[in-house]
């Protein structure tokens, strides 16, 4: 097979890209965990095209023969994503009580009130 | 937003079904896409359109935040109990063949409770989080 | 793509309902691969707890955020490199949609062919998640629940006042 059957890792490569540079460039922190998520999601796409197999369908057995995506990587990805929502939830509350405590969320206004005190 | 007359009773007509949709996914999850994890959601969700609408002191009087948090504890006391019952009846830990004389009943009943488990963790905490982040802001003055 | 909108966008508001939006179309491309349960998931979750809770951060810490100030040559320049050796990484990997892929040799064939008679129940999902691997389940839950606790600790505590904002009448948070 061509070098096109490799598409889908691109994608992901490039989605993970741009969650990476807006989880490095970007000083604002709800900014960072969106990039965060979007590297997340990133993954999950790796899993699930990994999973996938050309004429398959959806892994809920049917009578007859059928061929199947593969289950394992579904089962991983879906606990991944409420695992993941929790930890978002988790730096979303650390976020808002660094804003609470330093009346800002900008990084470099965070540090630069570190060195004042 | 508790004078929007058209919000309040498309809420009212809406949080029932959401309600039911999620015990369906919750129970037809054996058959169809769905099970604990989306149930939870789905179920959490529907408090938190309720909490959106009316308010949020009047979703805290139909489902406190203590026990969202408890119902988030008891799921993995589900779950960790049903594994404990399998030590019990002579399997291994999460053996679910050993709960019925039947091996797939056995399995059928295990992956029920820990189903429920799974749900009731993933709507307590769904609703905790809701809870936290609303409640911080009518915190403030 | 709404990721590279995602990236340029300062208002935080719009930039949380095009995450929304992100999370949506990644759904239906999670079906278009014929993981049905997981995009019903990420369709629940991401798009919608997750945006509720994000704009309920926004509300907490304001949403404008600030110019970036730094020179943006740095990061894209880390950004490429590593894009560019994932890429090649990549090169040696299976194909798309090849059933002969190693990870469909492995433990999934045996999950496809005995779990209809051993558990009884044809979402192979639901049965893999729940009885083949019920350790891993468990623990993920458990991860779940000290998330919460976490949260709520953080969040239920009384708030306290940031420099120069009336220090007199605060009484411990």
């Amino acid at each position: 097979m061509s070098v096109l059957g490799l598409f889908n890792y691109w994608i992901f490569v490039f989605l993970m890209m741009v969650g990476f540079y807006i989880l490095i460039s970007r000083g604002n922190l709800v900014k960072k965990i969106i990039g965060l998520n979007i590297f997340q999601t990133s993954v999950f796409i790796l899993y699930i095209s990994m999973g996938k197999v050309t004429g398959g369908t959806a892994p809920i057995l049917v009578e007859g023969d059928a061929v199947y995506s593969n289950p394992l990587p579904h089962v991983l990805i879906l606990t991944a994503i409420v695992v993941g929502v929790a930890t978002t939830a988790l730096g979303l509350s650390l976020v808002v009580r660094i804003k609470e405590a330093y009346g800002t969320i900008e990084e470099d206004e965070i540090q630069a009130e570190d060195l004042r005190s | 937003m508790e004078d929007r007359v058209i919000l309040r009773v498309g809420a009212k007509i809406l949080i029932p079904y959401i309600l039911l949709f999620a015990l369906y996914v919750q129970f037809h999850g054996d058959y169809g896409p769905g099970g604990g994890f989306q149930a939870g959601v789905i179920f959490a969700s529907a408090f938190i359109l309720y909490a959106l609408i009316y308010g949020l002191a009047h979703a805290r009087r139909v489902l406190p935040l203590e026990l969202a948090t408890f119902c988030a504890a008891l799921g993995v006391v589900i779950f960790a109990g049903v594994g404990i019952v399998t030590l019990l009846k002579g399997g291994l830990f999460l053996e679910y063949g050993v709960l019925r004389h039947d091996p797939v009943h056995g399995q059928h009943l295990g992956i029920l409770l820990v189903e429920l488990g799974v749900f009731t963790t993933v709507f307590g905490s769904m609703v905790a989080f809701f809870y936290s982040f609303a409640g911080r802001r009518t915190g403030r003055s | 793509m709404t990721a590279i909108a995602l990236l340029r966008i300062r208002n935080l508001v719009a930039v949380v309902m095009l995450a929304g939006i992100y999370s949506l179309l990644s759904a239906g491309l999670f079906t278009v691969m014929d993981a049905v349960d997981v995009a019903f998931t990420e369709a629940v979750v991401g798009a919608g707890i997750s945006t509720v809770l994000m704009l309920g951060t926004l509300a907490l810490v304001g949403r404008k955020e600030k110019a970036p100030d730094r020179h943006p040559v740095l990061p894209l320049f880390v950004v490429l490199v590593t894009g560019a050796a994932l890429v090649y990484g990549t090169l040696d990997m299976p194909r798309f949609g090849d059933p002969g892929n190693p990870i469909h040799h492995h433990v999934a064939p045996r999950y496809l062919e005995e779990s209809g008679h051993e558990i009884g129940i044809p979402n192979v999902v639901t049965s893999v998640l729940a009885s083949y691997r019920g350790y891993d389940t468990m623990g993920e839950i458990t991860v779940i629940f000290t998330a919460v606790v976490g949260v709520v600790l953080l969040m239920a505590t009384r708030r306290r006042r940031w420099p120069g904002e009336g220090k007199g009448d605060d009484d411990g948070g």
